[in-house]
């Protein structure tokens, strides 16, 4: 277990359990409550594994209601809650504490309404996220997010996260694609925000629950837009023999005014990691590798093939391999979609960063890395969804090396802090949870972070509903402006970088 | 003169209007106003500035002044603009590079003054209002891709960048586009762009009723042929109190035929849209229907005509903005009184209606009827008869509970367009 600093346990709480169990039996079921530690265990931690504690108690209401007074309950009681999906986020957003009660919606599990007609489907949170387009596709209809974790994330926790995919610039992240929600409050109050409308009126409050990490509320349905598959779809697979030819080929298809439907970068640690993994046929010899998908009708598809095809060229492509039928095309994409297990495979652990840059930094933040690379010591793999910007480096490590695990710590939070330096983000899809949350001060100041705490506060009067997550505890940034160095020591020490 | 003299000297052109021209001066200013407890109006231009209650307050913070673009990255899809940035001059900066603002801001000159008058970026995000494209590209919110702004305590606060994925943090932009200046007074916005389409193509059926209308459109837009346009622009009922003509205001050449106008938009490159246009014929079995295709030139006039509500260019009635799931489109319109004028937009899913004669009791039965269907109806133009309604919005109970505690948390003392959306907010 890491030394982050979480919020100071409530020992009062934990002395209170048995009552609080006794107290929630009342509400729900009792087979529904687990108390036992060997029963919590399972629930440790998320899909940031290298955080962990064991709940107080487990619970797993059926229905809104419950959910309702359950909440009303701990906010009279003054115990922490601990909102968890599927439990699959990968900065530690559910990570449970030892004095709250961990909400588990996976109960939540049922698709209540297909609606063809005003294209959308309402859901409980707990359904996955790929069972909602296995629901529609019968009728050629698709739900368009599709994180990686699509097989086993819920729908509920990509509100939550604000999950996005390899088609976000074409299609947008869930706040794009979602109409409405149900959604209960600390407090117990039950709201439903939008429905199968464009835009409610008032106040966005769908927007601003939408990647709040759960924070603000709980969430207990979501109506989610569906859309019309599009009729073909095609990929091109492009070699390049230099990292810049691959990121102006990329710049240079955007500011063509094409608009792929995916368009994937990897560099050539990753291209042979991948390769030897799934033996997908990628240009092995080749420095960068893109993946360029483009989706609609035949003829435009034929057209921007060409196109893209021609970009490549004038920008030194090394190889150009296009999809020939569907079966090729999901080949090309076998290798992308194995990039972790592949990593996973060439050492014994790896550390996944998430920032967001400006396309055209590309190949500065790629050159940064690799001084880093080289500095730390440690080798790193990079995959980029070109088109939207999100970078995920895959840092190379043995977390039984202790010096390891401290260098990509380190070399993980430089990377973040450069992106943030070229006009980029801290997080792009896997959301800020514990792991980032201290790192809000290289993008915030202080009135930025009050204002968005006072937010919660407005909504949460006792900070109860997922503490410790999102906002820095320290509040370094909060209290002094910015941080001091002292002694060229790096920010953040204390920060552990698994 | 002392310093703060000095500043209001070169700050207030006039008594009562306030044109700050740096964000700094905007935060002095609302400061100021918090340390007092007095209500300020925050308005653009004040294009829009008849939509929602009408404000009473001794000082009006006009943002026009606080305009320029900050920076504009086409190869990086974003423009960063000065919030009192013309929409004029966004667009015709984004033309150079054959790019756009895809939700295409809708230009409420049309209906307030009968001419053109677009506004600020300011205006567009704080009404978030979108045309024709919507069901398709999303809102103005879905634009947005961060800002800067001033809150009720007068401090300046940031959200989001410039980059389409980002999680870092609450999504406040979301927050901030709808909210009628009632939160913080916006300094600095970040649009996401897109590429302009090539071409434009609008299919025309001819003489179709409501029923036959909407079920053609919503055909159209569950097809997989991207259709970025679908509206239904009826001539019944006759009214004689209403403005509405669309033979007046849809003078195309290429129109063959008079009647109800049921139009369907396909964009892209040529070659694409040809196909699309194909495809779409068959499986809409138009070969017995009476249709216009409108190329690229007279399509797009079309559009610009239906985006900024021309057929209801200087009206004397009332406006309303009636959003409600498309399936449930026909029912509403049927509960309309018989006399109202109506179009529709995004398949069936917007509703414009021109009320002659509205009285409130009308309204709120409306509203009634409208929310039972699962939608929406605002107030967009008061009339001469009917100035003023107690609920221009809809809203419950408990969302408003949510609301109020948000409102407090950017703008305490309740200073930032008080009122201005709700009685209380």
């Amino acid at each position: 277990m890491s030394n982050l600093q979480m919020p100071k346990i409530d020992r009062k709480t934990i002395r209170r359990k048995n009552n609080i169990v006794k107290d929630l039996k009342k509400i729900i079921k009792h087979q529904n409550i687990l108390d036992h530690p060997d029963e919590l265990k399972p629930f440790e931690t998320d899909g940031l594994s290298a955080y962990k504690q064991i709940p107080l108690i487990v619970v797993f209401p059926e229905n809104t209601k419950e959910v309702s007074r359950i909440l009303e309950y701990c906010n009279q009681e003054r115990i922490k809650v601990v909102p968890r999906g599927a439990g699959t986020g990968l900065s530690g957003g559910a990570l449970p504490m030892e004095d709250a009660v961990l909400l588990c919606l996976g109960k939540f599990n049922k698709i209540l309404d297909i609606d063809y007609n005003n294209r959308c489907v309402v859901a409980q949170p707990g359904v996955t996220n790929l069972s909602i387009t296995k629901s529609v596709q019968e009728k050629d209809f698709y739900y368009a997010p599709d994180p990686s974790s699509q097989i086993a994330c819920s729908i509920g926790g990509n509100v939550a996260e604000n999950s996005g995919g390899v088609h976000s610039l074409k299609y947008g992240t869930t706040t794009n694609n979602i109409l409405g929600a149900e959604v209960v409050f600390m407090d117990g109050t039950i709201v439903r925000l939008g429905g199968k409308v464009f835009d409610s009126e008032g106040y966005d409050l769908l927007g601003l629950i939408t990647g709040s990490e759960g924070l603000l509320c709980v969430i207990t349905e979501v109506t989610v837009k569906i859309l019309k598959k599009p009729q073909t779809a095609k990929a091109a697979l492009i070699g390049f023999a230099t990292i810049e030819d691959g990121a102006k080929c990329v710049t240079e298809i955007i500011s063509k005014g094409i608009i792929p439907a995916g368009m994937e970068m990897m560099d050539k640690a990753l291209i042979h990691a991948t390769d030897n993994f799934v033996k997908a046929g990628y240009p092995r010899n080749a420095e960068s590798m893109l993946i360029v998908e483009l989706d609609g009708t035949e003829v435009e598809v034929i057209e921007l093939i060409e196109s893209v095809s021609k970009i490549a060229k004038k920008n030194k492509a090394s190889s150009i391999k296009i999809s020939k039928n569907d079966k090729e095309r999901l080949k090309f994409w076998a290798g992308r979609k194995a990039a972790f297990p592949a990593c996973g495979d060439m050492a014994p652990d790896y550390y996944c960063m998430d920032g967001t840059i400006p396309r055209g930094k590309l190949t500065d933040v790629l050159k940064e890395i690799q001084r880093l690379s080289k500095k730390y010591n440690l080798p790193v793999a990079n995959a980029f969804h070109a088109g939207d910007g999100n970078l995920h480096p895959l840092i190379m490590y043995d977390s039984n090396d202790k010096k390891a695990l401290k260098k990509t710590e380190q070399f993980g939070a430089d990377i973040l802090k450069y992106c943030v330096k070229v006009g980029g983000v801290l997080t792009g899809e896997h959301g800020v949870g514990i792991e980032k949350r201290e790192l809000m001060c290289e993008m915030f100041n202080n009135n930025d972070i009050q204002q968005q705490i006072k937010i919660k506060k407005s909504l949460d009067l006792n900070s109860l509903l997922n503490p410790g997550k999102v906002y820095p505890i320290l509040r370094k940034c909060a209290e002094e402006g910015r941080v001091h160095v002292h002694g060229g020591k790096t920010r953040f020490p204390d920060i552990p970088r698994f | 003169m002392s310093m703060e003299e000095k500043q209001d000297f070169q700050t207030f052109q006039d008594s009562d209007t306030l044109y700050p021209k740096k964000e700094k001066e905007v935060a002095e200013i609302i400061k100021k106003f918090y340390k007092k407890s007095t209500p300020i109006e925050i308005i653009g231009s004040g294009s829009k500035k008849k939509i929602g209650k009408i404000l009473q307050c001794a000082k009006i913070l006009n943002l026009s002044k606080l305009s320029g673009i900050i920076e504009y990255l086409p190869g990086e899809l974003y423009i960063k603009v000065k919030a009192g940035t013309s929409v004029n001059e966004i667009e015709s900066e984004l033309k150079k590079n054959k790019q756009q603002l895809a939700f295409e801001p809708i230009d409420f000159g049309y209906l307030f003054l009968g001419k053109s008058d677009y506004g600020t970026a300011a205006g567009q995000v704080s009404c978030n209002l979108s045309g024709p494209r919507r069901f398709k590209v999303g809102s103005v919110r879905d634009h947005v891709l961060g800002f800067k702004a001033v809150n009720g305590r007068g401090e300046i606060i940031k959200s989001g960048g410039t980059v389409v994925k980002n999680v870092t943090g609450y999504d406040l932009s979301k927050l901030i586009c709808g909210s009628y200046g009632t939160l913080a007074a916006l300094t600095e916005i970040t649009f996401k762009v897109l590429p302009a389409p090539e071409e434009s193509t609008t299919l025309v059926i001819h003489n179709l009723d409501i029923n036959l209308s909407l079920s053609y459109l919503q055909k159209a837009v569950s097809s997989p042929h991207d259709i970025s346009g679908a509206s239904f622009l009826p001539i019944d009922p006759i009214c004689n109190k209403c403005q509405m003509d669309i033979k007046k205001t849809f003078k195309l050449n290429d129109l063959k035929e008079e009647g109800s106008i049921t139009a369907i938009r396909i964009e892209g490159s040529k070659k694409s849209i040809n196909q699309r246009i194909k495809n779409l014929n068959k499986e809409l079995n138009t070969s017995y229907l009476n249709i216009s295709v409108l190329e690229t030139l007279q399509s797009e006039i079309f559009w610009k005509k239906i985006k900024n509500l021309e057929v209801f260019s200087k009206t004397n009635n009332n406006i309303l903005r009636i959003v409600i799931p498309p399936s449930n489109c026909n029912q509403i319109i049927y509960q309309l009184p018989k006399n109202f004028k109506f179009c529709l937009d995004w398949g069936g899913a917007l509703i414009w209606v021109e009320a002659c004669e509205l009285t409130e009791p009308m309204f709120n039965s409306i509203r009634k009827k409208v929310v039972r269907c699962g939608g929406y109806v605002s107030m967009i133009k008061n009339s001469d008869y009917l100035p003023y309604v107690e609920d221009v919005f809809t809203i419950e109970r408990n969302r408003f509970s949510i609301s109020e505690s948000i409102k407090k948390s950017f703008d305490p003392k309740r200073i930032l367009n008080p009122g201005k959306m709700y009685t209380g907010i």
